[in-house]
This record gives C-alpha cells, structure tokens and sequence, in this order.
C-alpha cells in the first residue's frame, strides 16, 4: 500500500485566468501576445505618479460573464482594492485587486471522475490586473522586466477545498477551462500563460475534520503538471507526517523537469498586503439589469452540451463527456451534422482517429486543417458505398493534413470505390488463377484461406474494390 | 494604540526602508502620536453606517475596450536606472 493513502488529501486552487479583451484593464495598451518588451506601456500601467485608472468595461463584462457561468452570485456593489508588495514585476508596489467585495462568490461546478460526478465549490471571482515579466539573466547578476503584460485584466477564481485527488484537481481545471473557452472570455492556453494554478495541498488522518498544514505549489505550467506536482506534494508531505514531523506551510515551485517541488525562499511577511480601497477607482454599482444583459450572452455550456449530446443523438455519456470538454471540437461535431445525419459515425471519427492523431502529434483542434463539413461529406461518401472504409481512413489523414474536400480527394487520388462487378471479377479471377494453393487450400476445407484471397484482391485494386462485392464473387468463383 | 519599535521595523522591512535604532525610536513616537489623533474619531457612534471607501458619490466610470497608442520602449525606459535589450533591468531576484 502507498502510504499516502493512510491520509486524505484536501485540495483547493487557485486559477488566473486571462481576459481577451483588446485593451488593459485600466488604460488603452494592447494585451497581445509576443510583441517586442515594453512596447505595449503607458504612464498608467508603468505606474508614473499623478496617473488615472480608468476600468474597461469589457472586462468586468467578461469577468461577470465567467462568474455567473461559475454559477457565483454576482455582488451588487463591488469596488477594487490594492494589494500592496515590491517585487520588481509591479510598477506601482502595488497590484490592483479586489479584497471583501469581489465580482462573483458562492458558485460551483461539477466534475466527473471515474463515471461520478462531484460537485466542487467555487469561493469567490474577482477582477485583478495582471503584473509584468521577469526573467533571469544568465550568471544571475540581474534581473530583466517586460511590463507589456502588466494590467492584462485576469480573474482569480478560488475553489473551495473541496477536491480529494490530485485527479480530481485536473478533472477541475479541465472543466474550468472548458467553460472559459466555451464563455469566450479567455484564449485559456495554459503554454501561453493565459491560465495558471496553484494549488493549496494537505493531508489530514481519514476521519480528522481539522485540515493539516498546507502547502502551496506554484509554477505547475500544464494540466499534466498539475497533477504530477500534487501527486508528488502528496507523498514528499505522507513522508514527513509518517515520520511523525509537521509539514511547513510554505510556497513550493514545482519544477518540472526534475519533477520535484522546492521550497521558494518565502517573501517574508508575504501575507501583509495590507489591501485598502483604491482611491483612484470609484465603485461598481452592478444592477439587474446590467447583470441580466451579461446572463443573456452565455451560450450553451459544456455539462448542457453533453446532456444534449446522450439525449439528442444518443451518444455514450463518456464521448460526450470528451467532445464537449473543448469547444472547438463540440463545434466541429455539430458543423459535421450538417452534413450527415449519422451522429454516431461522426462521434466515432472524433474519438478514434480525430483525438487519436491530436494526441500523436501533440496538435490542437486547432491546427488541423480537417473541417466539420470535410468529415460530414466523407461519411455521405461512405453511406453511399463511394468509398470504402479502408479508403475513407486514406481520406481522413489527408484531409487533416491537406484541408481539401473529401470528394476531391477521391477524385485527384482515383480513390472512388469499384463497385462495378464485372471490373471486381477480372481482378478476383487474375488473383484465384495466381494462387492456385489458396484455392486448393480452401477448397479442402480450410475457410480462413479466403481472407489471403481478399487481401490479394484489395491490393491488387489499390484497396478500392468494394469489400462486400469481393468476398462475394471470390466465393462464387471458387464455389463454381 | 501605541507602536513600539519592533512594529516600525515590521512596516519599515515592508516598505523595504532601512532604519537605524534612532529612528526606529524616533518614529515609534512619532507614528504613536499620529495614531493618538486619530483615535478621536473612535468617539463617533458608527453603529449601522456603511463603511466609505471612496469619498466622490459617483459609480460605475469606465471606458470602452478601444486600444490606445502606448508609448515608445525608449520613452518607457527613460526613467529607468538601468536597462538591456529594451528591458528594465533590476537586482537580481531570486526565486
């Protein structure tokens, strides 16, 4: 038994999530990604004296948005606070957040591990403005800041310690994100920077109410990374309470590459931020109507979507599950819909060699150039015995590559299935006349000889003889 | 409230100021003195009235999502004490 399971692990994160709106959260700067360091700065975001924030009003939209599809109760009074610390990412040495009265508070999501759904509590929303970039120049003798980033508007969405595992914890995040994307509120590329976790972890004896001391992990820079870094806090704090000493409550990196966490030299006294009102910034008076014209802007979300999905097409609640986890590929499911009727087929591709060439090549939906209307037109190609099976996967990996239309590819390639019967017969007879063995084979008794037969005719028709037409013939032939 | 020296050296560390014993004793009395003042206002009866967090009765002032010019890196970095390959450059920070 692994000792970590003497213990329960409580978990809760913390996710930033970026806002793509165009400007900043409090000047007009662009917040996109990859231009040149500190090209995208003011005297507002670089913290000049005497300078005026002035709120988007997109973002509190889009954190609004994000918050009631968290299903929060949005505040109907909130304003935004400093959160005072130096640390050379910060102009002002301070950070623009909100303290006792965030946008959203009280909501949930539910989550779905090993075919069970949980419901996990999410504390509270609030609208920050994000901090610039550091990094390190070689030799370590100094320290290199961008502040291009810095007053990118995020929101901080606090679960409540409510996940047990560190798969719960992912299945958390993937949900989270999925609603984000589906919100449209945010890029959510975890590479990119747009969503980041950290995490809180303890363990306490099974039973204890009191939860142990935690730690804190940062820099978990991928879903795989945040849950091998809470799998191994789990059993680095198994060790420690087995041993019979106290886990530290500290911040821990976890480094990915060595796949150890390290303890961070604490900013001392980090926890004194010292929040106060913002004077620079007046409060937001959120009425219903403004609310209720947010409300009215979130679509379909991920668990309605699956629902739709078992219900409406009678999908496996799982392939459902994995469909609508990303939006981009729910959307392609339905844009195939438009092209055929058969839901399960569509769902098969998706799952089988859609996802399964995804996770090969480490590509994103978005990379491949194959459409929802290719895959819907490919499967009418199928249902209309155009194409064989075997062909339709020829097909399939060349439109993911090439993007084309699958009826063009079946004409440029000469992929169109034979389904002419004298044109099969003349390959069936060639091929029973160049195995007289087989044929002999067969005759005597042994059946599993027709199937060398079949290959060699599909070969010898480049695999577009019509399957069914050839084991036909091939048996009348060899019957006669 | 009174603040003793070990409190002025707490916020001094925050503030990342330097302070010699002198003027951590100077400023205890000094900050001791301020807060006295203030304790004034404790005399008010408060009960039931909202707390103000900003002083202008006006609500809800914001912009639209409209990209503005930013300024120039050279401009960004003219008050800069140091700077490399258009960035600021600071102490080294470890993490």
């Amino acid at each position: 038994m692994t000792h970590y399971q003497s213990y329960e692990t409580v978990i809760g994160l913390e996710v930033h999530v970026e806002l793509h709106t165009a400007s900043k959260i409090f000047c007009g700067c662009s917040t996109s990604f990859g231009a040149p360091p500190n090209t995208h700065t003011c005297p507002i975001c670089l913290g000049h004296p005497g300078v005026l924030p002035v709120l988007n009003r997109q973002a509190v939209d889009y954190a609004m948005k994000a918050a009631m599809a968290l299903n929060c109760t949005i505040a109907d009074v909130s304003k935004f606070d400093r959160k005072n610390y130096f640390y050379p990412d910060s102009p002002k040495a301070y950070q623009i957040s909100q303290f006792d009265q965030p946008i959203g508070e009280n909501g949930w999501i539910d989550i779905e591990v090993d075919g069970k759904t949980k419901r996990i509590g999410i504390t509270r929303l609030h609208l920050e403005e994000d901090a610039g970039k550091l990094t390190h120049v070689e030799g370590g003798y100094a320290s290199l800041v961008d502040f291009n980033r810095v007053g990118t508007p995020l929101v901080e969405i606090v679960s409540e310690p409510d996940l047990r595992t560190p798969e719960e914890a992912k299945a958390y995040l993937e949900k989270l994100r999925a609603i984000m994307q589906y919100c449209d509120v945010s890029d959510v590329k975890m590479e990119e920077g747009s969503l980041r976790c950290d995490a809180n972890i303890s363990l306490r004896p099974w039973g204890q109410e009191k939860f142990g001391i935690r730690a804190e992990l940062k820099n978990m820079n991928s879903f795989r990374g945040v849950q091998r870094g809470l799998e191994y806090e789990q059993l680095r704090q198994a060790d420690i309470l087995d041993a019979g000493g106290t886990v530290v409550q500290e911040t821990r990196r976890w480094d990915d590459s060595q796949g150890k966490t390290f303890s961070m030299r604490g900013k001392e006294e980090s926890h004194d931020y010292r929040y106060f009102p913002d004077p620079d910034l007046v409060r937001l008076h959120i009425d219903s109507e403004w609310k209720e014209r947010v409300r009215a802007s979130i679509p379909e979300l991920p668990d309605a979507r699956q629902a739709r999905y078992t219900a409406e097409y009678g999908l496996p609640a799982y392939d459902a599950g994995v469909i609508t986890a990303s939006k981009k590929l729910a959307d392609f499911f339905e844009e195939s819909l438009s092209y055929t009727k058969d839901a399960k087929a569509v769902s098969n591709w998706i799952m089988g060699d859609l996802l399964g060439y995804l996770n090969q090549t480490g590509k994103e939906i978005e990379a491949v150039r194959i459409t929802g209307q290719g895959l819907g037109e490919m499967i009418g190609l199928l249902e209309k015995g155009t194409i064989s099976g075997k062909i339709a996967k020829t097909v399939f990996k060349e439109m993911l590559e090439s993007g084309k239309r699958p009826q063009q590819i079946v004409e440029e390639q000469g992929l169109v299935q034979i389904s002419d019967e004298g044109a099969i017969k003349a390959i069936v007879e060639k091929i029973v006349a160049a195995n007289p063995q087989s044929v002999e084979d067969y005759r005597a008794g042994k059946e599993k000889a027709i199937g060398f037969l079949v290959g060699q005719v599909m070969k010898e028709s480049r695999g577009k003889a019509n399957p069914g037409l050839v084991n036909k013939l091939l048996v009348d032939v060899l019957n006669a | 409230m009174s603040i003793d020296a070990k409190t002025v050296e707490h916020v001094a560390n925050l503030a990342r100021l330097e302070l010699s014993g002198e003027e951590k004793e100077q400023f205890a009395s000094q900050l001791s003195a301020i807060l006295k003042y203030a304790e004034k206002l404790d005399e008010l009866d408060t009960e039931g009235i909202e707390p103000t967090s900003h002083v202008l009765p006006v609500t809800n002032v914001m912009r639209e999502d409209v990209v503005r010019e930013s300024v120039s890196n050279e401009t960004a970095l003219r008050n800069a004490p140091d700077d490399e390959d258009g960035q600021f450059k600071v102490p080294a920070v470890l993490e």
